[in-house]
């Protein structure tokens, strides 16, 4: 447990307390090892760069400049109108679909995975150890494997092809459960539910009140992952639907790729792809920078305690 | 699942006794709150196994309909070899991109946790971006700059006058595949690490200097054995992504089609049976199968990791 508190404590007082160390003595930075680093980093950054660059350039001037540096023309703005209104604009509706799967679904994941970890974590109830033990088991059962399966019996029910048939099978976080048990253990006392209930606290009132304020950087940390994980999906709503309407974005870019690369006359261009792309990647970098504090100490937990 | 049991769970303080009436209020909160998740859990994950199991025993044709065929979907995967080479190509990815992957990721950890690196913050932050970065436009990115039109590496190899790199040809396809995946996941994973690493008690480290260890020895005998549990929920993560590859070939289909086809990871396949082929049955028995592949392997790598922790 000294882990754990140990690394609390350290969130408390912020990121940037001195190190625990390797000895006594300071740690000297290096300069080689840092440029080594920013090498490495060049590598993670250039895709990145290239599509900022991309997105700058007509279809014809992607072809005739150089890849990693602009055109003459700046073609930004002409890209993102065509991104945005071709198609009757089926771009927005991509987006807007893909807020609202990722954002129910990675509530409802949160919430649930909350709720069961909670439990878990603070009650001794018959059954506990067999029900947590076959979550733990699902964490390896591969999502893609069961896509087929859920697939067809969607179709017998005719949930295919409507937004739940991508957001129902994305509310299920084994990890997640895993993750808020192993949070709750240590973020929650349990002399304060006990303090809580002597003061005559319903147990749904100490989850509510007490415990669910304790919990949040962990629960914002499921939300995120799972929201990344939603919001990144691709297999699921590719087989679950059908109509074009209905796609998030990376289904409907995958889609316009598919047909900018048979390439022919009136196809969607590889500008388009490229400026799409570029739209699709920048909401979720900014929640991760924003929610930088949260995540990191709440991806801590399940690392340590793994 | 031992690894991933959580330690020092609330103690119990239940007695041996009938419950009192505060034990059963107390039962009945708890399974109100796991009810939901249940719910969902048993509909999402329990069902469709179940339902994948059964549908994989009976064969539909056209003539006949459908029929009971006991295991004969499942001896036929065994037989295929478009099924087999796929899980083939799979575990020899398994082999050679996940290794690569986990130990860049533990190297870069151990260096931001070391402390030895200015513009720690940015580095750290731009390693783990590409997280972010859907695996549809990772794939898009990377399928671009591979690409022989206007990638810049075939430009810069143009302008060289030198054959442009084949990155997307049958012998290098696998290879692109493994550097987008690499690409992708190095950050989460060596985040993952990091924080493992942070959270290592101070005590460990006395002793290592107690015993005179160098920033070197201190790292291979204190740090890695201390975020053992860390890494190998890396390495089991790896593993079930590594099996389940679709994403990426899926896009780089469009760029290369003659090099990806319709087999080329097991994923791809059971999809196209499922939805190309319409042969649902075999398509539930590739999936269950390639399910099992993945316990099994998941299995195995857990077990390697803990012996390892019994020698020590």
């Amino acid at each position: 447990m000294t882990a754990t508190t140990a690394e609390r404590a350290r969130r408390d007082s912020g990121e940037r307390k001195v190190h625990h160390g390797w000895s006594t003595d300071h740690p000297r930075r290096s300069v080689l090892l840092t440029v080594l680093m920013i090498c490495a980093l060049l590598y993670f950054l250039l895709p990145l760069y290239w599509l900022v660059v991309a997105s700058t350039k007509s279809n014809a001037d992607l072809f005739s400049s150089f890849g990693l540096w602009f055109a003459e023309r700046n073609s930004f703005v002409a890209n993102l109108r065509a991104v945005f209104t071709s198609y009757d604009g089926v771009f927005l509706l991509w987006l807007r679909n893909t807020v609202v799967y990722a954002v129910v679904s990675s509530v409802g994941a949160a919430f649930l995975a909350t709720a069961a970890g909670y439990a878990f974590a603070k009650y001794r109830f018959p059954g506990r150890d067999a029900i947590f033990s076959s979550i733990l088991g699902a964490i390896m059962v591969p999502t893609t494997a069961l896509a087929v399966p859920t697939y067809l019996l969607f179709a017998k029910i005719s949930l295919t092809n409507t937004p739940w048939a991508v957001i129902l099978p994305s509310l299920v976080t084994p990890f997640g459960v895993y993750l808020m048990r192993v949070y709750a253990a240590d973020a929650v006392d349990d002399s304060l539910i006990e303090a809580a209930r002597v003061d005559g606290a319903g147990e749904m009132r100490i989850f509510f009140r007490v415990a669910l304020r304790l919990l949040t950087p962990g629960v914002i940390t499921v939300l995120l992952f799972t929201l990344v994980a939603t919001w990144n999906n691709y297999f699921l709503p590719l087989i679950m639907l059908n109509s074009s309407e209905l796609y998030p974005l990376t289904v409907g870019l995958a889609q316009w790729q598919s047909t900018a690369a048979a390439g022919s006359g009136s196809q969607p261009l590889f500008s388009s792809v490229i400026t799409g792309s570029l739209v699709s990647v920048v909401p979720l970098m900014v929640a991760f920078l924003f929610l930088q504090r949260f995540w990191q100490s709440g991806l801590s937990t399940g690392g340590v305690k793994g | 699942m031992t690894t991933l049991a959580p330690a020092g769970v609330a103690a119990p303080r239940a007695a041996r006794r009938p419950p009192s009436p505060m034990r059963r209020r107390q039962n009945a909160a708890a399974y109100t709150f796991i009810t939901p998740f249940v719910v969902v859990f048993l509909a999402m994950i329990v069902v469709p196994l179940v339902y994948a199991a059964y549908v994989s025993v009976f064969r539909t044709q056209l003539v006949g309909g459908t029929m009971f065929v006991g295991l004969g979907n499942y001896s036929r995967a065994l037989t295929d070899p478009l099924f087999l080479s796929g899980v083939a190509r799979m575990a020899l990815f398994l082999v050679v991109q996940v290794p690569i992957m986990l130990g860049l990721a533990l190297v870069f950890a151990l260096l931001l946790d070391a402390g030895v690196l200015f513009l720690q913050r940015f580095v750290r932050l731009g390693i783990f971006v590409p997280y972010a970065v859907p695996s549809v436009v990772a794939a898009l990115m990377w399928g671009y700059l591979y690409g022989p039109d206007f990638g810049p590496f075939a430009q810069l190899a143009h302008n060289l006058n030198l054959p442009p790199p084949a990155f997307l040809s049958a012998s290098w396809m696998l290879g692109s595949i493994m550097n987008v995946v690499t690409w992708e996941y190095i950050g989460y994973n060596m985040i993952v690490m990091y924080a493992a690493l942070r959270a290592i008690p101070s005590e460990l480290y006395d002793a290592a200097a107690v015993d005179g260890a160098g920033r070197f020895r201190t790292a291979w005998h204190v740090k890695i054995p201390a975020i053992r549990p860390a890494i190998l929920l890396t390495a089991i993560f790896s593993v079930i992504g590594s099996f389940q590859l679709f994403n990426e070939p899926n896009i780089m289909r469009t760029l290369s089609p003659n090099v990806i086809g319709t087999a080329y990871t097991p994923n791809l396949y059971a999809y196209n049976l499922a939805f190309v082929n319409r042969e649902t049955n075999y398509a539930a028995a590739i999936a269950f199968l390639l399910g099992l592949v993945i316990m099994v392997v998941s299995y195995v790598v857990q077990l390697s990791g803990q012996r390892k922790g019994d020698a020590r």
